[in-house]
């Protein structure tokens, strides 16, 4: 007789905010497969977009994600330039570039946060969100808002950044360098943290490949892509950066290369603010024509991917837009299998996607209540205690 | 010419190449010819397939295949197009994993076929509450339905 059970999680919160359904097959403790299950939040922004103008479009794909909320309306915007052939004006191009680095640290410390959480180091979770508060303090300051910017148009920017703000931008960024240095020593000088995340999750180069993954689950792989440098746009070919790429493809590796591109971020945004040109911040799109074009842009989860067909009017034919989360969740499936369950939260949460929370996992044996999501994150806190005490 | 292209357009004699920009190809051919042709940009050249995007057209269901070659930065999109009385595609993922989704996707939301796909199920709409024959990306969809109103 099989002792396969099977493990629901979700579909509201797996591991954080937002609905997905997995279903862990386990023998024992151990994970041998796993089902994906999407749609419980399908909101057909790809239907609404054609009914909209491309002047509201950028508004709307704002809001497909909360987090990386200036990524999804600059790879519409830059699709939108793809169709005119036209390059946003200097200074626009150089806000856009600071809006969006700005974001990937505040993404990157936010999930740092909960993995943090997840392996019950509250501390750290504490911490990491503590900083992040900084670069929202920034964020309200050059756009009024700490979410939603609103930063991108099509042609350049919407907002200058004023004079008076950049020092205080470049005070920030000191303390968010200064804590990003402390936070990761922190993390990678202790033996438990070590054991919880390494070899924990392994997605191999090649399965990386295979599933097409994108941004830094791809990174923590080999796999060396980074959008803002293969096919730079607004301000990236302009300053000196590098992309982190790690090889081992662990848990551990993608928080090494979410870290280290914390770090990155911070030098492409003090290069931006050295070289930020003076002018217009945006060039004036007299008319949209028929014709397609393709819009990328580097989340903090990975390439964003717009396209749009024109007709020569005001509203596109065809919006298509591919999320990272899209290919990195499919890439779950093999990263989980072989796991035990205390880990299987961690695994799901390391692709950060657009993610959920243990609040919601519940294992059934027999059809009776075995774990409960509570007890499951329990579980997974009991294993780092086991860690520490046979560490200390 | 680009070594992709030019080792597209040997293996697909039909390939028909249009570029909107240096870093934007599009390249039509004919929907028999499409395993080959991924195959080929993602085998031998190495490329990550982006997407996929499904069009209702006059002429017929398009289907765009969006592959970045990331060490150039350019997008190689193949387009292929399906008769409206026939839409069918061999479907990629029994090979590649990530094709899976974005057919399922393309299959329920635009009715296209793709004989071959291990899970042809749908992805995003509702299990329950969602009518089946409806395909919600064509364009004889109505837009304004009964509920809409209400």
């Amino acid at each position: 007789m099989s002792n396969r059970r099977v493990i629901p999680i979700g579909p509201y919160h797996p591991l954080q905010e937002e609905p997905e359904f997995f279903k862990l097959i386990v023998e024992g403790e151990t994970v041998v497969d796993m089902e994906i299950h999407l749609g419980y939040n399908h909101r057909g922004h790809e239907f609404i977009s054609p009914e909209l103008t491309y002047d509201q479009i950028p508004f709307l794909v704002e809001r497909i994600c909360g987090i990386c909320s200036n990524s999804h309306p600059l790879a519409c915007v830059l699709a939108i330039e793809d169709i005119c052939g036209i390059k946003p004006a200097p200074r626009g191009a150089y806000i856009r570039t600071i809006i969006h680095e700005l974001e990937r640290i505040h993404s990157h410390l936010l999930w740092v946060g909960l993995a943090g959480h997840f392996i019950g180091y509250n501390t750290v979770w504490m911490w990491a969100w503590r900083y992040r508060e900084h670069i929202l303090e920034v964020f309200e300051m050059i756009t009024g808002n700490r979410n939603h910017y609103a930063a991108n148009k099509p042609g350049g920017a919407r907002r200058d950044i004023l004079p008076e703000q950049i020092p205080l931008m470049a005070a920030a960024l000191d303390v968010a360098e200064k804590k990003t240095m402390m936070l990761t020593r922190a993390i990678l000088d202790d033996p438990v943290v070590r054991a919880r995340l390494e070899r924990v999750g392994v997605l191999t180069r090649e399965q990386a490949v295979a599933y097409s993954a994108v941004g830094p689950t791809a990174r923590a792989s080999g796999v060396d892509i980074d959008v803002r440098r293969d096919e730079p746009h607004d301000a990236y070919a302009d300053v000196v950066w590098s992309v982190p790429v790690l090889a081992e493809g662990d848990v551990l590796a993608k928080a090494k290369v979410r870290l280290l591109e914390i770090l990155e971020s911070i030098r492409i945004i003090r290069g931006c603010l050295r070289k930020m040109p003076d002018g217009p911040i945006e060039v004036r799109v007299e008319e949209i024509p028929a014709g397609e074009g393709i819009g990328r842009a580097e989340a903090p989860r990975g390439e964003v991917f717009h396209y749009l067909r024109s007709d020569g009017s005001n509203r596109p034919l065809r919006h298509k837009i591919r999320a990272p989360s899209y290919m990195n969740i499919a890439s779950n499936v093999v990263a989980v299998r072989g796991g035990s369950i205390a880990d299987a939260a961690l695994c799901l949460a390391a692709v950060d996607p657009c993610y959920c929370c243990t609040e919601r996992m519940a294992a059934f044996e027999n059809g009776r209540l075995k774990y409960s999501g509570k007890e499951l994150l329990k579980l997974s806190w009991a294993k780092t205690e086991r860690l520490r005490e046979r560490k200390a | 010419m680009r070594q992709a292209e030019a080792g597209l357009k040997e293996l697909v004699r039909e390939a028909d190449v249009y570029e909107h920009s240096p870093k934007r190809l599009y390249i039509r051919i004919p929907r028999e010819r499409l395993t080959d042709a991924v195959k080929y940009l993602h085998r031998e050249c190495g490329m990550r397939l982006a997407t996929c995007t499904g069009i209702d057209t006059r002429e017929g269901f398009e289907v765009l295949y969006h592959f970045s070659e990331d060490k150039t930065g350019i997008m190689h999109t193949l387009k292929v197009l399906a008769p409206k009385d026939d839409p069918r595609i061999e479907s990629q993922a029994p090979w590649f994993p990530a094709a899976d989704w974005i057919e399922r996707e393309m299959h329920e939301l635009l009715g296209i076929d793709f004989p071959g796909h291990p899970n042809l199920i749908p992805l995003l709409t509702s299990d329950t509450d969602w009518d089946k024959s409806k395909y919600p990306l064509r364009r004889d969809f109505e837009r304004r339905s009964e509920a809409h109103e209400q």
